[in-house]
């Protein structure tokens, strides 16, 4: 076809910008190092050579907020906890992504009592959330899919 | 020494600082008015035989229809004899005991750890604030008439 094929022959592809950047901004997740309870642990496992989430570039685990993209909030969330958290998410610059892990971080979980957040949405964003006390290590696959799916559709009108 | 040998040690020794002791189904519990707490711990403390010398817990039980309401409960341990001992002392609503932090260092936290949960104020504590809630909360959790799923505000 005309045009196009001379500019491969150039070694130039025409696409849109945001097909260019969702591509490449869900295919390296870089999650942050953090942890709040057992389901915690399930998470590190997820980074283990069975499950490997470095299939999908999210084995990156920053120790920095600021070098990260995507917040994994992992487990029981305390009233006493909840400004830290805040503080590492407000940290984080854009585009940042958040998934709830485990059902305490999406309801507060079995702990219906006075001295934890009932579901971090309460106060951020959560793009993803994983039932399940815990989860297992594929559902974090499944959620990681999911916000790729999520990435792959949004477009730098609505996010910078 | 066994638990009949401690509780004799002690009425020999003290017995006008306590209020009364048994056998518990444990270990031995002595009973003490707040008047003669630290006086009495610092028996258990430097006593040669008993040397009661590691606070392993503060705490305290809410008892709603009783008058005093608590009794703040302190387990000792004594590493020459591996031996433990419990000592009650009721405290009302609204009012506190004297630290031990003089004479168990160690006692700091878990003494937070009851102001924090039950409102007891400890007298002449180095640094007493509120340790597991947040530093404006205002109830106190642990009390019997605290909902579990707290208090809207
Ligand atoms: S959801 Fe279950 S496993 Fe996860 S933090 Fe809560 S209690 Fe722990």
């Amino acid at each position: 076809m005309g045009i196009e094929k001379n500019l491969a022959n150039l070694g130039i592809v025409t696409t849109c910008l945001d097909k260019v950047l969702n591509w490449s901004r869900k295919n390296s997740l870089w999650p942050m190092t953090f942890g709040l309870a057992c389901c915690a642990l399930e998470m590190m496992v997820t980074v283990s050579a069975r499950h490997d989430i470095a299939r999908f570039g999210a084995e990156v685990y920053r120790g920095s907020p600021r070098q990260a993209d995507l917040l994994i909030v992992p487990g029981t969330l305390t009233k006493k906890m909840l400004p830290m958290v805040l503080r590492l998410y407000e940290q984080m610059p854009e585009p940042k992504w958040v998934i709830a892990y485990g059902n305490c971080a999406c309801t507060g979980g079995v702990f219906r009592t006075y001295n934890v957040v009932q579901g971090i949405d309460q106060y951020i964003p959560v793009d993803v959330y994983m039932a399940g006390c815990p989860p297992k290590p594929e559902s974090l696959l499944t959620a990681i899919m999911m916000l790729r799916d999520k990435i792959d559709k949004e477009s730098l009108k609505n996010r910078g | 020494m066994n638990r009949q040998e401690i509780i004799d040690r002690i009425q020999g020794k003290v017995s006008s600082l306590i209020a009364g002791t048994s056998q518990g189904i444990d270990y031995p519990v002595v009973y003490v008015n707040k008047e003669h707490l630290i006086e009495f711990m610092k028996f258990l403390k430097e006593d040669e035989e008993l040397s009661f010398d590691l606070i392993s817990d503060v705490t305290a039980v809410d008892y709603p229809d009783r008058n005093p309401r608590f009794d703040v409960v302190y387990h000792i341990f004594s590493i020459k004899n591996g031996q433990r001992i419990r000592v009650k002392v009721p405290v009302g609503d609204g009012e506190g005991v004297e630290s031990v932090t003089s004479v168990w260092r160690g006692a700091e936290w878990l003494e937070r750890e009851v102001y924090d949960m039950f409102g007891i104020t400890f007298y002449n504590h180095p640094d007493l604030r509120r340790i597991l809630m947040e530093e404006d909360f205002k109830y106190y959790p642990l009390r019997k008439d605290f909902p579990l799923e707290g208090i809207e505000e």
